[in-house]
């Protein structure tokens, strides 16, 4: 063939290859992009077969923030927890707090032992929501049990029916708790600057004082069941300590002022991956500390230290990624404010080795004895004489400008942040959310587990459940990180060969 | 023996709030689930588009979706759907009415993209890096689905056969309705599953609501002391109960808040923030124009009040120059 017969020949034969190879991309685009609002996970493969990156991407936007001006602030804590439905009363109680900011008033302490009162309450029947059905299925049933065993109704095989109609029974009286004061139990209306809406009447305290007392043992027990499931059993205690289930970072969470675990209020204390304490800011100070970095490819933010600069998605030394969530609160804390809950945090640590502990599947422990410390909490403040009193409200008299509110929601720290003119009308919202906060941790174990599980171009099996365990030990709630919903997590994962070209999809929940 | 009904649930733009209200039948949702073949549901299931294309058409008794259109997926998913089942329902306010996402309606994309990844106080951002619907990043090419411009409520997508309203709605009003899907007694269609009534007729509050209303001012609820027993009206508090249907039993007044409307409006009422505002304008004390005004300032935010829930379905439905059709800029 001539040289110039040749190079029209080629160049005919690249045109047709990359149009089939273009033809073949869009074949295997077209469905994940039907996947908005669902997580999906594009792994890209090396010329070995191993994994050279894996992307956790997170397709949906909603904008709470853009919305929200314009609104009396005072209306904030209702619009915010249309954010969640599963953590409505995180994002109304953060911006409740932000209003007693922006108004600078303090609620009586009646107001704020309900606020708390309610706050621990919501935080027990989330763990408990997640520890029996999201997240628990994974060590309760096991990891590698088929998966169709992997869900709320193997958890009641394993444990037994009574218990499980004990987990529906507790949360249903928790629920009622939390409806008593708000309202509604979805959607809560209790917060205003300066106050809740409504108190407890002393009649109906012997009743939730029972519940108390009912909850603590539920607690305990819970604690009990993970220990007798989880913590015999050798298996399960290395695949907690494993090296693909561990990343060294920085840790942030809410301490009380002994530096004790606080989910309704409290200084942001740092410790970085030794334990030591890096920062304690009010939350007043969080643009100090606290920064959003952007990639292209997703539309969460990533949150990092913004003292230390953004390097990546990288561990100890080189990073600036933090934690937050049940692990990190017990990582940066000195203790529990509660006995049990303070017993078994000792325990905890002396197991894993010391403070801090690294290990994400952690996280289900931790919240566990979260649990523990949120029922002995509402014990103790249901047998404060202060709770039944009438004095629930400080009307603002101040001139509203900034405010910032902060809380431990159950996934982690939640900052409201809102700026209003002279008449209370919000001119500027920013919402940085717990999941965000997690982000780019939960990427890095997303790309760990992908790299630990696929070797030469197999593909295991288990991937899907390992990737999701990876990630499902932080509860992560995308319908809350990008304000957007819904917030699930049905999960997409696409295998790309060196080509580039599509080799396996694995699908749940989508 | 006979096979049992099929049922779906399936979710749109939605915050998870309308699934957790179907958690909270706690104990009795094990009667639904002897009396029903779940036969889809995405958070609790796992489930494919794949097999619901496979089912019949028509083979599902009914599904009921939460959540608004946001998305042509949503989109899609809305017209299959329909496809497969004899009753669609629209099951919470977002499907029913838009839901309080449906404010977003006020503002354009542009606005949203450019303060969350640029003008957020916590954004780090110098070279103005925005997700990509294409990304090239260290030679993997990364997609994003695009956003969409306008929030939409169910039925302007597909038709809808029947609406449970509320944000979100209760695990009462849920169960009678499906009680009278199953049990086939069920109203003509496009019925709203809830009592036809204004909330102030379910109010523990109604016998202190003056027949004549009268308001020299309105006062916001964070500087008011409010009577944890009378009206809120009659108080100077803006309550929507008059142009709201019932069927939450009055949850935010026990709660000693407001209505704030989620139920949307009863049969008789095309535009429930219309409706309120008309009645509202219509008992104002004062009736020259600069002493009204002065009263009005008591409301600052006229949107977010009559319409926290309803924008998307009411006459206004969202700002005038946002692209309208299916919402992604390309009309169809």
């Amino acid at each position: 063939m001539n040289p110039a017969a040749a190079s029209v020949w080629n160049e005919a034969q690249a045109r047709a290859g990359a149009a089939a190879q273009a033809q073949r991309r869009r074949v295997t685009i077209d469905p994940i992009t039907r996947l908005e609002g669902h997580g999906k996970i594009d792994i890209f493969l090396n010329d070995q077969g191993d994994v050279e990156h894996a992307y956790l991407q997170i397709p949906e936007l909603r904008g709470f923030e853009v919305f929200s001006i314009g609104r009396p602030a005072e209306d904030m804590p209702q619009i915010t927890s249309r954010i969640c439905g599963v953590c409505p009363t995180a994002h109304h109680m953060a911006a409740t707090k932000a209003l007693d900011d922006l108004y600078q008033v303090e609620p009586p302490p009646a107001a704020r032992k309900i606020r708390e009162l309610v706050y621990n309450a919501f935080m027990l029947e989330d763990h408990a929501l997640h520890v029996y059905l999201l997240g628990g299925p994974d060590f309760i049933v096991g990891p590698d049990a088929p998966k169709e065993q992997r869900n709320v109704v193997g958890v009641v095989q394993k444990v037994g029916l009574e218990t499980g109609k004990r987990v529906i029974s507790m949360r249903r009286r928790v629920r009622e708790l939390i409806a008593y004061f708000g309202g509604k139990v979805i959607h809560p209306v209790l917060g205003l600057p300066g106050g809740v809406s409504k108190g407890l009447k002393p009649e109906d305290l012997p009743r939730f004082k029972e519940l108390g007392k009912d909850a603590v043992e539920f607690a305990l027990f819970t604690l009990q069941v993970f220990k007798d499931i989880v913590l015999r059993n050798p298996e399960y205690v290395n695949l907690i300590k494993s090296e693909s289930f561990t990343h060294r970072t920085y840790y942030l969470g809410l301490v009380d002022a002994q530096n004790r675990v606080n989910f309704y209020d409290g200084q942001l204390r740092v410790v970085n991956s030794t334990g030591k304490e890096y920062a304690k800011f009010p939350a007043q100070r969080y643009r100090e500390f606290i920064a959003e970095h952007v990639e292209p490819w997703s539309y969460i933010k990533f949150c990092y230290l913004k003292p230390l600069g953004w390097h990546g998605f990288e561990e100890f030394p080189q990073s600036s990624v933090y934690a937050v969530a049940p692990l990190a609160r017990l990582n940066v804390a000195d203790g529990m404010a509660t006995p049990y809950a303070q017993k078994a945090y000792e325990e905890f640590f002396q197991t894993l080795g010391g403070k801090p502990v690294h290990h994400t599947l952690a996280n289900h422990w931790a919240r566990v004895i979260e649990m523990i410390y949120a029922a002995e909490r509402i014990v103790e403040l249901l047998n404060d004489h202060e709770i039944t009193s009438t004095n629930l409200r400080e009307i603002p008299q101040a001139k509203p400008k900034t405010g910032i509110g902060v809380v431990e929601a159950p996934r982690g720290t939640l900052f409201h942040h809102f700026e209003t003119d002279e008449r209370g009308l919000i001119t500027m919202a920013n919402l940085i959310v717990a999941t965000q906060n997690n982000a780019a941790r939960i990427a890095m174990s997303v790309d760990k587990a992908a790299k630990g599980l696929i070797k030469k171009g197999k593909v295991d099996e288990g991937l899907l459940n390992r990737v999701e365990m990876a990630f499902r030990a932080y509860d992560p709630c995308f319908g809350c990180a990008t304000h957007a919903l819904p917030g699930h997590v049905p999960l997409c994962v696409n295998i790309y060969d060196r080509n580039r070209s599509l080799v396996r999809q694995l699908r749940q929940g989508c | 023996m006979p096979a049992k009904p099929k049922i779906g649930f399936y979710w749109c733009a939605s915050c998870g709030g309308c699934e957790e209200a179907v958690v909270d039948f706690a104990e009795d949702i094990l009667g639904v689930v002897e009396a029903v073949d779940i036969v889809f549901w995405p958070c609790a299931m796992d489930f494919k588009k794949a097999d619901v294309e496979a089912m019949p058409d028509q083979s599902i008794l009914a599904t009921l979706v939460n959540g608004a259109i946001r998305s042509s997926e949503q989109e899609e998913m809305a017209h299959l759907l329909r496809r497969k089942s004899q009753y669609l329902i629209a099951y919470g306010a977002c499907a029913h009415l838009g839901g309080i996402p449906g404010l977003a309606n006020q503002f354009s994309r542009e606005h949203l993209l450019r303060f969350v990844f640029e003008e957020a106080p916590s954004v780090v951002n110098p070279n103005k890096v925005r997700p990509a619907l294409d990304a090239e990043v260290k030679g993997h090419h990364l997609t994003l689905p695009e956003l969409r411009h306008v929030v939409r409520t169910l039925d302007q997508v597909v038709a809808v056969d029947f609406y449970i309203p509320g944000c979100p709605p209760t695990p009462k009003i849920t169960q009678a309705a499906l009680k009278a899907l199953l049990g086939g007694n069920l109203p003509p269609r496009g019925t709203v599953l809830a009592p036809d009534i204004a909330l102030c007729e379910q109010c523990p509050r109604k016998a202190t609501k003056p027949a004549d209303l009268s308001f020299a001012e309105f006062r916001r609820t964070h500087v008011t002391h409010s009577d944890p027993e009378e009206c809120f009206l009659a108080q100077g508090i803006v309550c929507m109960g008059p142009a709201t249907r019932g069927g939450c039993e009055a949850a935010c007044t026990c709660g000693n808040m407001p209505c704030t409307g989620c139920f949307g409006p009863t049969s008789r009422v095309r535009d429930q923030g219309a409706k309120i505002l008309s009645s509202l304008c219509a008992n104002l004390a004062p009736k020259q124009g600069k002493e009204i005004a002065e009263v009005l300032a008591g409301i600052p935010d006229p949107v977010g009040t009559f319409y926290r829930y309803g924008l998307p379905k009411s006459l206004l439905r969202r700002r005038v120059d946002l692209p309208a059709g299916n919402g992604n800029g390309k009309e169809s």
